[in-house]
């Protein structure tokens, strides 16, 4: 897994709320058997139009908004366990999402991904949201290590809370089956002395 | 003070405890398909680790699958590829797999509780969000992404912060027509889809204890839908009469050990929740959803709320809704039963209960699906594949098939589907599709009518005529 520990860059404000795991892979790309390739076809069925053509309704085709941060609407990631939305959106770009609210299955399949789920306040996000969609350009700044999200132009700022175990894991890049091929003696232990 | 059934289970399963951090909790099962484990199983062999326990591993091929002609070779190239890499991935780690064709093949939710394999009090995943299904036996069951499935396979373990806890007591009498399905519907239209967002949630109350195997599993299924990562029900002599003598389930003296231990599991009266709800039986009805997402739900005989909000507003314009609007009369042209929701021998006893004597609407495709091989067997045994076909109806073969529309069953762009599976998300059974959520009577009943009808109010008329 890739290291993570701060990041400045401009952000793409996705206003939507509830946006699920369906919107951000359909089904129908979900035939890969590998990893790669699922940025093609994140949001696709907002991305283009069912013929084909380009919605550039869409704020991801709108050539004003650029960056690896995706700031979205409260309930972000919710639907199926598939972790192809996490790669589709790392695939695309995105190091960072910031929402009001994840669903678990994503935020822990995006942190497993060194992609940094950050929950903000909904009136955090509001404001992040419209200031964004008003100043394309904002900078965006993220410190994991201080756990701090920070617009400096806007005058915005905000802490956010991480699990102190994975922030650990994102900014050594370890995963969790570093962690637990390394325990396998005390789970065969586990398995010996079971009382169930 | 005292435990509950989620405690229980979960605690015994700790393996250790990570200071300031989570616990290793330790899986006795894991279930894999086709399309959330080709990467896990990929990422162990780049790694060069072995898995760990393949006997405690069970595979079957659902999500990808055909409906039709399963004996021939897939045609689309794609999915059939994936399947093949299940296969061999299968075959090379020693992986017990029921493949397409397989006698006890089936949705993997479906196959796994009817093999046996789901059982009270053990800890179970998959890399699908509805694996908290399982919870109706009184297991904890719930859904991984893939990069967890491969931690499965590398130390059948998982690195979690134990989640909080939530019952949700149902007592009273259900009304007529009312079936499992209403009653997940009608809670989660109460609470919303991120009210259990972080928690694991207990059902409770007689409704439960009444139902089925086959009604809690509908029940549990649709947990994931309010946001709990799972859900469960406590085992009793239900649960215990169903598991007896299935393939896995331990047999004789080893039986009643475990049935001892089972009887064990259930919340003390004396343990707290961290959060829970109670409602009254008598206020369900038959329900729809109108939205895009399945905490939009309403009575059938009530009218979509005058919600003014962004998002509720994009969502009624999808589906071609207007505020204040009642789902009766609406013409229909797709109805879907199946999925791991309602797709169990008794929703098509439901079905086919309603459906006999009466014909399929011409303007309706309607798609029976059975959610196992083992199923259809018995639709055709009990004779209910003739009632279907008597009445213009087609029986498919099983798989998820229009639930997530990955095969060629898909709801073509614009059309509504009453649909007996568990997510009404935009696009979900196909491009531009809108999608009704209802229980199998429901369902059933829109098959044959063309429309959405008030099916409370026909079935106390057709009630009271039997009497006069
Ligand atoms: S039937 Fe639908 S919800 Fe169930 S496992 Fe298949 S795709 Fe998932």
């Amino acid at each position: 897994m890739e290291k993570f520990t701060t990041l400045q860059s401009r952000a793409i404000p996705l206003h939507i709320e509830n946006v699920d795991t369906d919107q951000i892979i359909p089904a129908r790309f979900l035939k890969a058997t590998d990893r790669k390739g699922f940025g093609d076809n994140v949001f696709r069925d907002w991305r283009y139009h069912k013929d084909g053509t380009i919605n550039h309704d869409f704020v991801l085709n709108d050539p004003k908004f650029t960056g690896s941060i995706l700031v979205a609407g409260d309930n972000f990631g919710c639907g199926s366990s598939r972790e192809h939305a996490a790669w589709a959106i790392t695939d695309f770009g995105f190091k960072v999402v910031v929402s009001s609210f994840f669903a678990d299955i994503f935020k822990g399949n995006a942190l497993n991904n060194g992609l940094l789920p950050i929950q903000v306040t909904e009136t955090f996000l509001e404001t992040l949201l419209t200031q964004i969609e008003k100043h394309p350009e904002t900078i965006i700044e993220v410190n994991l290590e201080n756990q701090t999200i920070e617009a400096k132009d806007l005058g915005l700022s905000s802490h956010f809370e991480i699990d102190p175990y994975k922030k650990t894991c994102l900014i050594n890049g370890y995963d969790d089956i570093d962690y637990l091929v390394n325990n396998i003696k005390l789970i065969e232990a586990f398995e010996s002395q079971k009382t169930y | 003070m005292g435990k509950t059934l989620f405690d229980k289970v979960w605690d015994s399963h700790v393996v250790n405890t990570i200071e300031n951090g989570p616990q290793i909790l330790y899986i006795d099962k894991h279930l894999i398909h086709e399309v959330t484990s080709p990467q896990a199983f990929n990422e162990l062999e780049d790694r060069g680790i072995p898995i760990l326990r393949p006997d405690q591993i069970v595979a079957t091929a659902d999500h990808n699958t055909p409906t039709q002609d399963q004996d021939q070779p897939i045609k689309d190239e794609l999915s059939r590829k994936q399947l093949a890499q299940l296969s061999e991935n299968c075959k090379k780690n020693n992986i017990t797999l029921y493949e397409l064709g397989h006698q006890y093949n089936g949705i993997v939710h479906v196959m796994a509780p009817e093999l046996g394999v789901t059982q009270p009090g053990m800890t179970m995943v998959c890399g699908d969000s509805h694996t908290s299904t399982h919870g109706a036996f009184g297991a904890i069951a719930f859904g991984i992404g893939t990069s967890q499935v491969a931690q499965v396979f590398a130390s059948q373990c998982l690195l979690l912060k134990k989640p909080k806890s939530l019952r949700v007591t149902v007592n009273g009498n259900l009304n007529y027509g009312v079936l499992p399905k209403d009653v997940i519907l009608y809670i989660i239209s109460k609470l919303g889809t991120n009210s259990g967002t972080g928690y694991f949630c207990e059902y409770a109350g007689n409704v439960f204890e009444e139902m089925s195997m086959e009604g809690r599993m509908t029940v549990c299924n649709m947990s994931i839908e309010m946001g709990a990562r799972g859900g469960m029900i406590a085992p009793d002599q239900t649960t215990f009469d169903y598991v007896e003598g299935r393939e896995f389930a331990p047999k004789g003296d080893a039986f009643d050990e475990k049935v001892a231990y089972w009887k064990t599991l259930p919340t003390d009266a004396d343990a707290q929740f961290d959060k829970e709800y109670h409602f009254d039986a008598q206020d369900i009805e038959p329900m729809v959803t109108y939205g895009t997402n399945p905490g939009m739900g309403i009575k059938i005989s009530e009218y979509i709320p005058e919600v003014s909000d962004a998002s509720f507003e994009k969502s009624l314009k999808y589906m071609n809704f207007k505020k204040g609007e009642s789902l009766i009369n609406k013409p229909i042209n797709f109805v879907f039963i199946g999925s791991c929701t309602n797709s169990r021998i008794e929703d098509f006893r439901v079905a086919a209960n309603y459906i006999k004597g009466k014909k399929k609407a011409d303007n309706v495709t309607a798609w029976l699906v059975p959610g196992s091989k083992q199923v259809e067997a018995q639709i055709i045994q009990e004779g209910l594949k003739t009632v279907f076909e008597d009445a213009g109806f087609e029986l498919r073969q099983p798989g998820c098939s229009a639930c997530l529309a990955m095969n060629d069953d898909k709801i073509p762009q614009g059309e509504y589907c009453v649909s007996t599976s568990n997510r009404n998300f935009e696009g979900r059974q196909g491009q531009g599709s809108r999608t009704i959520l209802a229980s199998p009577l429901v369902a059933a009943a829109t098959a044959v009518e063309g429309k959405i009808i008030d099916i409370a109010k026909q079935l106390a008329s057709a009630s009271s005529a039997l009497i006069n």
